[in-house]
């Protein structure tokens, strides 16, 4: 059973076409990695996902067509979107920002909130703190507490690794990995293909606006071109 | 001495209601980044809404309260059918709008009240009562009173409800807060409310003393701007106080300074809004949004 599906996708940014039609399928809880080099089309897939972005061609989720996708509509409909560069609200406080993912739950449980400190236990000890003084990796937590006190059926994430040392970049898939466990179906854009590869069960890879080759993340580590192209041996 | 603080605490009442209309302007400013030049105006309307309740034979606190929810459905209204085809734009299409409605409001003003100044009977009357031998009128006090519910109110709605949290949020990032979920263009309306209610207080709190006119609130806006530019134009609390120290300054120059007397008070403020923009642009309570990157 798929979760989401995108038939023959297709963006554009003025004169520019970012997406020639796109089409993959991301079952119910999944864990999907897409791969590709800078400007494949990554983050507008995702875009286009959420609504951020017009498009043509057909986005089914949860069984529906959706043909008016806005921002606010897909986070009632359980999408939640962590966009590239840790969505936080710089000025307000951790606690605000956490208040804030449990938007559409109409507000934040306790119960949610401590849920996500035992993930975070730093974002416990800066709850008080602007956001917007967090380290990279501190922020990129909060954005996916954040996402979590949405209880998202599907997150999608832009190039959560970007600019973090490795260690961090550990952890934050390690937890990526444990939401997935849960249940939660994760879209994840990465760079870093080494490490998505690893965490993800299935990953697209693009090129220029459309999918070039899908597969088992399994198969993809050991596919030739994509360790040419992605991983670098 | 006593005299001094008499002039304090009338300073306090026209300073509340330059920090009403401040915070007003400041709300909307957080917002959008737009300054309204219109909040002056709309303060105006809703002035004449309330004389003309009164007129109908209201007693003053209702027609007063019903001022207030017409004042912030106008003002959401107005968010979504004006201000909201052009907020995509260019900042500065919003703002020349801004102007265009002043110069609308006031025209409507005109065609259906007329010109003349009238008299608007206030809820306090304008006796002295005596605090140790320093007589205060009793409608400053009442104004600073309502002026201060007021903000205490807002306030409250912004850091202690949910409501309030989205309206923040939509302040700070408004493509984050639809990503969460929150409907930005809602907040942007319920904002341009807010924005017209507290106008509507700070209107129906000065039209006692100032005589209700189209142009009542002309003077007042620019002493509201210079509120706003002393707190910081962002920060909330920054052109409350603003507007109070700018009330008290102005009176009390007024009074002991006696070359500048009663003519030169705008430029008084108009140099204030010149020093501070030289010399603090951030404002007294502004402050640089604290980021790492």
């Amino acid at each position: 059973m798929s979760l989401l599906e995108l038939r023959e996708v297709a963006a554009r940014y003025g004169e520019i076409q970012a997406l020639h039609g796109v089409s993959l399928s991301v079952g119910d809880g999944d864990f999907v990695a897409i791969l590709g080099a800078n400007g494949a089309g990554k983050t507008t897939t995702l875009r286009a996902i959420s609504g951020l972005v017009k498009t043509s061609g057909d986005v089914v989720y949860d069984g529906s067509k959706i043909v008016h996708r806005t921002p606010e509509g897909m986070a009632r409909r359980g999408v939640a979107h962590v966009p590239e560069g840790r969505g936080t609200f710089g000025t307000l406080s951790v606690l605000d920002n956490l208040r804030l993912g449990a938007w559409v739950q109409r507000g934040a449980s306790q119960r949610d909130l401590a849920h996500v400190f035992e993930f975070f236990p730093r974002l416990y000890e800066r709850r008080a703190q602007q956001a917007g003084t967090l380290s990279g990796g501190e922020q990129q937590m909060l954005a996916l507490g954040r996402a979590l006190m949405a209880k998202p059926r599907l997150l999608l994430l832009d190039e959560p690794s970007l600019g973090l040392a490795p260690i961090i970049v550990r952890e934050i898939f390690g937890v990526l990995q444990q939401m997935n466990e849960s249940g939660m179906t994760i879209v994840v854009v990465e760079q870093n293909a080494s490490i998505a590869l690893q965490r993800a069960q299935h990953a697209f890879v693009l090129e220029t606006g459309r999918v070039v080759l899908s597969g088992e993340a399994n198969d993809l580590q050991r596919n030739e071109s994509v360790r040419r192209s992605y991983l670098g041996y | 001495m006593a005299n001094f603080l008499q002039q304090v605490v009338s300073g306090l009442a026209s300073g509340a209601i330059y920090g009403l209309l401040g915070l007003a302007i400041v709300i909307i400013n957080r917002s959008t980044g737009v300054i309204n030049f219109a909040q002056g105006e709309m303060a105006t309307l809703s002035a004449f809404l309330c004389w003309t309740l009164i007129d109908h034979g209201w007693s003053f606190w209702p027609a007063f309260g019903a001022t207030l929810v017409l004042s912030f459905a106008g003002g959401a209204a107005l968010q979504a059918v004006v201000i909201r085809p052009l907020q995509s734009g260019p900042l500065l299409g919003v703002v020349i709008l801004t102007i265009g409605l002043l110069i609308a409001i006031n025209g409507l003003d005109t065609w259906i009240w007329g010109g003349a100044p009238r008299q608007f009977h206030g809820p306090f009357s304008t006796a002295p009562i005596r605090v140790g031998g320093v007589a205060f009128s009793k409608q400053d006090i009442g104004t600073i009173v309502v002026a201060f519910v007021a903000v205490a109110l807002v306030g409250l709605l912004f850091t202690r409800t949910r409501l309030g949290l989205g309206l923040r949020a939509t302040a700070v990032n408004a493509l984050e807060s639809r990503l969460v979920g929150i409907r930005v263009s809602t907040m942007l309306a319920i904002g341009w409310g807010l924005a017209a209610a507290l106008g509507a207080v700070a209107g129906v709190m000065a039209a006692p003393s100032l005589f209700l006119e189209p142009n009542m609130m002309q003077t007042v806006l620019l002493y509201s701007f210079a509120a706003a530019v002393l707190g910081g134009m962002s920060s909330p609390l920054g052109a409350v106080v603003g507007g109070l120290a700018i009330g008290v300054a102005l009176n009390l120059t007024g009074t002991y300074v006696h070359w500048i007397g009663g003519e030169l008070r705008l430029a008084t403020a108009l140099v204030l809004i010149l020093l501070v923009l030289l010399f603090r642009p951030q404002g007294l309570f502004g402050r640089a949004a604290v980021r790492r990157v």
